[in-house]
């Protein structure tokens, strides 16, 4: 009986620290967040931000006010691959345009 | 005999293998005379970077005129209405009562309405602000850059102590619907001045009408120079020569008027690209750069758009 009680326990103990784990954490949030708006902050720079961007930002932040961080970790990271996607964009254009030209 | 059965067969292989390597060598030897060929002999499929505005407004209108040859040249500032029968039609008995009609009524008493100091809009322009919608934008030697109807308007304002208009609707489309309404019919003639700067915000502006942007990678030309006459979604979409010839415009789609910094920032949002600010560098040179190609073809504003 004993023993059965304490595998219980143990079972729940190992269930519920893998769930903490997995979780996402106001500070993985912060992490994520910031380096979602450097890559959105460096397209501002090329002129070239995305309106999905920021809607991704403005979603993370939110997810992250009402305390589901697994949702604005995962809206961050969508921010900061479509930011990345902008600069990427702004760089090769800087030359592509030009194929597109009436000669 | 085995043996040399096996040492013919190997020959064989051994032949083949070199018929093989030998292959190879031609088709890679093959392969890079053509890349040579493709980066020496042809010329390079990008075009220069020295601009040539003479030779860009030429081949823009030679690209629209062969492309649509049943449209005449001066029709092109109708937009989509040039593109399609059934739309001209319709775009004919709108005419007859043009939804911009308000917003050009409204212009006119605002641009014979003195200021609090008593002077007037057409204190700030050429000819008293008539008939002058063709030369606009203008290069600005003293500032340096590109200087738009909706901007001067703008700084006439301020100058004579009036806070400035939103450059996207109402007010500032009525004044602009008012100037080009007595511009009709006059082609535009817009110049490029022996200045580097001026060549620079032409070149500017070139660069941007190309560029994609935004999430839905589209740059100005995707719609207007590769596309026009088709729809996308329910509109069909204009040509970019003449494109702004007939702005202001009243669109059914925005309930209302709006100037080329609306024309300009929504198209921009559309793509899902954050817009700039109305009159940003990039925006002024845009302007001056397709007014300049579309050298020559009438102003047609205020206009109507589905």
């Amino acid at each position: 009986m004993r023993t059965s009680a304490f595998l219980v326990t143990s079972v729940l103990l190992i269930a519920g620290a893998a769930s903490a784990l997995a979780a996402g954490s106001e500070a993985d949030f912060k992490a994520a967040y910031a380096a979602a708006e450097a890559a959105n902050k460096e397209a501002g720079s090329l002129r070239n931000q995305w309106t999905v961007t920021a809607s991704a930002l403005a979603a993370a932040k939110k997810a992250a006010d009402a305390g589901d961080f697994d949702k604005a970790i995962a809206s961050s990271k969508e921010a900061e691959a479509l930011a990345n996607a902008s600069i990427f964009q702004a760089t090769s254009e800087k030359e592509a345009w030009k194929a597109l030209e009436i000669r | 005999v085995s043996t040399r059965i096996k040492c013919g067969a190997s020959f064989r292989r051994k032949r083949q293998g070199e018929v093989n390597v030998r292959s190879v060598i031609h088709f890679a030897s093959a392969a890079l005379a053509l890349a040579a060929l493709a980066f020496t002999a042809v010329p390079p499929a990008i075009a220069a970077d020295t601009p040539d505005p003479v030779a860009d407004a030429k081949a823009f209108r030679n690209f629209f005129t062969q492309k649509f040859p049943k449209v005449k040249l001066e029709d092109f500032v109708n937009g989509p209405y040039s593109m399609n029968e059934d739309m001209h039609r319709q775009w004919e008995e709108k005419e007859q009562f043009p939804p911009y009609e308000f917003s050009l009524d409204m212009g006119k008493e605002m641009f014979s309405k003195p200021f609090k100091n008593g002077k007037s809009y057409a204190d700030c322009f050429p000819n008293k602000g008539i008939g002058i919608r063709q030369n606009y934008p203008y290069f600005d030697a003293g500032e340096g850059k590109v200087v738009t109807l909706e901007l001067a308007l703008n700084r006439c304002r301020e100058a004579n102590g009036e806070p400035p208009f939103s450059y996207v609707k109402d007010e500032m489309a009525a004044l602009t619907a008012y100037m080009a309404f007595t511009s009709r019919g006059k082609p535009f003639d817009i110049k490029i001045p022996d200045d580097p700067r001026a060549l620079e915000a032409y070149q500017n502006g070139k660069r941007y009408f190309y560029t994609r942007r935004g999430q839905l990678n589209f740059s100005c030309a995707t719609c207007h120079v590769q596309s026009p006459g088709e729809r996308i979604r329910a509109e069909v979409l204009a040509p970019a020569l003449g494109i702004l010839n007939a702005m202001p415009i009243y669109r059914s789609e925005w309930s209302g008027m709006g100037t080329i910094s609306r024309r300009f920032t929504t198209c921009n949002s559309q793509i899902r690209g954050v817009p700039l600010n109305p009159q940003d560098d990039e925006y002024r040179d845009l302007e001056y750069y397709l007014s300049y190609v579309s050298n020559g073809l009438p102003i047609s504003g205020p206009g109507a758009r589905p």
